[in-house]
């Protein structure tokens, strides 16, 4: 186990390390910075002075190495827009991220289960394929689209919910929610929604599948001779068993949310890390562009982690297999 | 009986239900403040009003910070937080200053401020060096008189000055922010997020790129004659299009800019919503490189001349160009096609005498032949190639027209290559920084000054390589005409109106006969605002806030 862990942990530094290469590639060969500092009137000596007192003009291999050590110090340097640090402004925008992700995964997680589950058991019935034939739309209408949509609906035309913002929001010191204020609540709803869609029917038709596959094994059949009442059978013995696979891709689907939360963001103009990203890509603010996708991948790194040890407590199988492979 | 108490219950009922209804009729006036909600495309990036040389920047700043000039909505200089200024010399201005004005910390206002000022904005990290001479002195007479002696008579010394926004010297020091926060900055800087101004609104929050939320300052020295009547002011960016403009119909924002064309008609036919859409002094024009021997690649001309170095190529190409098509049909009427590299209104007295020459796509093929550039291989030939640089973000329907003008000029034999990008890279391949890499660019430009003369040395100056002084320094085209640069040497100096505004227009005629550049249009603005709201919209895109009025 100590081994398995300690092995993960390795891969993960090494996939870091790399991920930091790239963004530090960033700093090299995305446009030229300098002209996002100045104004269109600046003179050359100007732009030149500014190249060399940002560090422009050193080396390569230490312009690397000092990004790198600064990163692990979790300084990532200053917004060219905003003239702040990065990490201060991330972690600004990081709760509303992180609220929206929370709602649009626990949307998808209950909705999908509970509809994947009724559509696995009464597979032909005509409610059964209404869900399936609107979870279509889900999977096949794009993020931005669906969202617009929803704007058009329920704040332009029944103007029900706003359609931008996070409303109103409570500082808690670290952290700012909205879910203490109605506004706030509300103003969650539609971006929640738009995020969860995708990931909702995901969880829908993989639960679905699942439960078809398993209603159809030996021990469901000798479960049922044993005469156990359906609910049991249902839940007790089929339901546990399409977990796994439940479990891993949401895991893995969390940090997607996340990461392409940025679509959704910018659409409801979200305060959030996406939205804060998308904008740094416009104007070529290096610094932000390359902490959010040092912070991606250390998610998608952390996910993973996580989800490798949910696994040995789920499955006793595979508890055994590793203890007989190390 | 029953009914008898049937009654009393209603009538006890609707008794109840007035008195809350009048309760709230007659409360709710007094409790809610009257908020005007704002969205922009982009961010307020900074407080610091000297960090960024921009549009946007300038109209927040501008409703907390002052200068010692304004602007009317008209564009008319008028009087700031100096009370009236006058030429004691034609190298000595002195500025009176205005008494009793509090900064929004308490500070009184004082010459040592304009001094303080006046020194920072022309420190080196200051985007806004060029407001004021580097050589002009400022010197306290007394605490509310300023003189501000220069080398040589400069007329239009005051011209941006309505940006150049005074600070309190106590509250900067006190703060240590004496320095400007530059671009670059590696240090948070407390003016970024900080401000302290005279005007007539003040900063209660401001978070970058989420939200900014003034309220209006009851101490303001112009409180007496104020033209707005809103109490707090919330501004959010919104950079989504389709989003922006849903928030305004929805009701959710009084103001937002800009509206996409294609929405305008919408925004218009709501109930709740119109468009304010007036000329912006923008122009919008094409440039053609006149400086290299050999144009860079894409282009390939016979022979590898560089054609444009031919005013009979020049004029062939505006020829080909059918502005009146690009204004009506790509700008939906949303643009004034201009004869000028500036729109008309801002050059004195002349700026009507110009008429933009109309299309005319067989007298451009008679120039392209005479110039010797013949159709290769026939008719339908290619006489020659160019790169045609083009922003997709920057402007109004920016990549439209460049695709419409590389159709225009297909029909006279000129093959165009589109190399459209987003504006991060399209400007840091065609300005200082790229090399000025490009053969032929799409471009828009709005003299801060608001007058010909930052046109003529910006865009029309002759290419400075060492770039000092801003001379030259977006003339990607490298266009140069010394005959334009003696006079706007002089127009830079000449003090009697008159003589000035025949200067100008000489050199406007002497760039329109060379066919130096091809102006477009002026854009619309595009504001879309809510119908409870009144304001002015100033031809700058520089928002007033303190000229809102909200009904209820």
């Amino acid at each position: 186990m100590i081994a398995f862990l300690l092995r993960r942990i390795g891969q993960g530094l090494l996939v870091m390390v790399a991920v930091g290469m790239m963004a530090f590639a960033l700093f090299r060969f995305v446009g030229d910075p300098v002209n996002q500092l100045v104004g269109p009137d600046a003179s050359e000596e100007d732009r030149e002075r500014i190249r060399v007192e940002i560090g422009l003009k050193d080396p390569v291999a230490l312009q690397f190495s000092r990004y790198i050590w600064r990163a692990a110090h979790l300084d990532f340097g200053f917004s060219y827009q905003f003239k702040q640090p990065v990490t201060k402004l991330i972690a600004e925008r990081l709760p509303a991220t992180m609220e929206l992700a929370f709602v649009a995964v626990s949307i998808a997680l209950v909705l999908g289960v509970l509809l994947g589950v009724y559509t696995g058991l009464h597979r032909d019935s005509f409610l059964s394929n209404v869900f399936l034939t609107v979870s279509l739309i889900g999977i096949s209408l794009p993020t931005f689209l669906i969202g617009i949509l929803l704007i058009f609906l329920f704040a332009v035309q029944l103007k029900v919910m706003p359609s931008f913002g996070r409303g109103q929001v409570v500082d808690l010191g670290f952290w700012t929610t909205g879910f203490l204020t109605a506004s706030g609540r509300s103003a969650l709803v539609l971006p929640a929604i738009t995020l969860g869609l995708f990931q909702m029917t995901l969880t829908m038709r993989l639960v679905r599948s699942e439960m078809l596959e398993i209603m159809r094994l030996d021990f469901i059949k000798f479960a049922r001779a044993r005469g156990l009442k359906n609910r049991a059978i249902h839940f007790g013995h089929a339901f546990k068993n399409t977990l796994i696979p439940v479990i891993t891709v949401t895991g893995l689907q969390f940090g997607t949310t996340i990461a392409f939360a940025i679509i959704t963001e910018t659409v409801f103009q979200w305060p959030g890390m996406g939205n804060l990203f998308l904008r740094a890509v416009q104007t070529v603010d290096i610094p932000i562009m390359a902490c959010y996708l040092m912070m991606i991948g250390f998610l998608f790194v952390l996910i993973n982690f996580i989800v490798d040890i949910l696994y040995f407590v789920v499955d006793p199988r595979l508890r055994h297999v590793t203890k007989v492979a190390l | 009986m029953r009914f008898d108490r049937l009654w009393r219950g209603r009538l006890l009922r609707s008794a109840g239900a007035l008195t809350v209804m009048a309760g709230l009729m007659l409360g709710a006036p007094l409790v809610e403040a009257k908020t005007f909600r704002m969205a922009f495309q982009g961010n307020l990036n900074t407080l610091d009003p000297y960090t960024i040389n921009e549009t946007f920047t300038h109209a927040m700043n501008g409703s907390y910070y002052e200068g010692l000039t304004r602007r009317g909505p008209d564009l008319t200089i008028i009087p700031g937080l100096a009370e009236r200024w006058e030429l004691v010399e034609p190298t000595r201005w002195r500025f009176h200053l205005r008494k009793n004005v509090k900064f929004h910390g308490g500070e009184a206002f004082t010459a040592d401020d304009v001094l303080f000022s006046a020194e920072r904005i022309r420190q080196p990290n200051s985007d806004l060096k060029a407001r004021i001479p580097a050589d002009a002195q400022f010197v306290k007479v007394d605490d509310f008189t300023v003189d501000v002696v220069l080398k040589t008579p400069n007329p239009i010394l005051i011209a941006d000055w309505d940006t150049f926004y005074v600070m309190s010297k106590a509250w900067t020091e006190k703060n240590n922010a004496s320095e400007v926060v530059s671009a670059k900055a590696t240090t948070p800087g407390f003016t970024t997020l900080n401000a302290n101004g005279t005007g007539p609104f003040s900063v209660v929050s401001h978070q970058p790129g989420v939200k900014t939320v003034l309220k209006a300052n009851p101490g303001w020295w112009n409180a007496a004659k104020k033209d707005y009547n809103i109490d707090e002011v919330v501004f959010t960016p919104i950079a989504n299009d389709a989003t922006r403009v849903a928030a305004l119909l929805s009701g959710e924002v009084d103001w937002a800019d800009p509206i996409p064309p294609q929405d305008q008609e919408r925004v218009n036919s709501s109930p709740t919503t119109s468009m304010l859409a007036g000329p912006e002094t923008r122009t919008i024009y094409l440039g053609m490189d006149q400086m290299r021997d050999k144009l860079v690649p894409p282009a390939e001309v016979p022979g590898d001349k560089n054609p444009f170095k031919d005013v009979r190529v020049r004029k062939a190409m505006f020829l080909a160009i059918d502005e009146d098509a690009i204004a009506s049909r790509i700008m939906r009427g949303l643009a004034r096609p201009s004869a000028l590299m500036i729109d008309p209104n801002l050059v004195d007295k002349y700026g009507k005498d110009f008429v933009r020459p109309k299309s005319d796509p067989a007298q451009s093929e008679k120039l392209f032949d005479e110039a010797g550039y013949p159709r290769v291989g026939g008719a339908q030939g290619t006489r020659f190639t160019v790169g045609l640089d083009c922003p997709n973000d920057r402007y109004v329907n920016d990549a439209a027209i460049c695709q419409a003008v590389i159709g225009m000029l297909a029909r006279v034999g000129v093959k165009v290559v589109p190399i459209i990008q987003p504006r991060a890279q399209y400007f840091a391949k065609i300005l200082a920084g790229g090399g000025y890499n490009s053969n032929f660019y799409l471009l828009g430009w709005t003299p801060g000054t608001n007058d010909s003369h930052n046109v003529l040395t910006q865009i029309v100056g002759c290419r400075d390589e060492k770039g000092s002084g801003g001379r030259g320094v977006a003339n990607v085209a490298g266009y140069c005409n010394p005959k334009i640069e003696e006079l706007a040497q002089k127009v830079l100096v000449e003090t009697n109106t008159d003589v000035r505004a025949g200067l100008v227009r000489d050199a406007w005629k002497l760039l329109v006969d060379d066919w130096g550049y091809i102006p477009l249009h002026q854009q619309a603005l595009a504001w879309g605002i809510s119908k409870k709201v009144k304001m002015a919209q100033r031809p700058d895109n520089i928002v007033m806030l303190y000229h809102v009025q909200l009904a209820d």
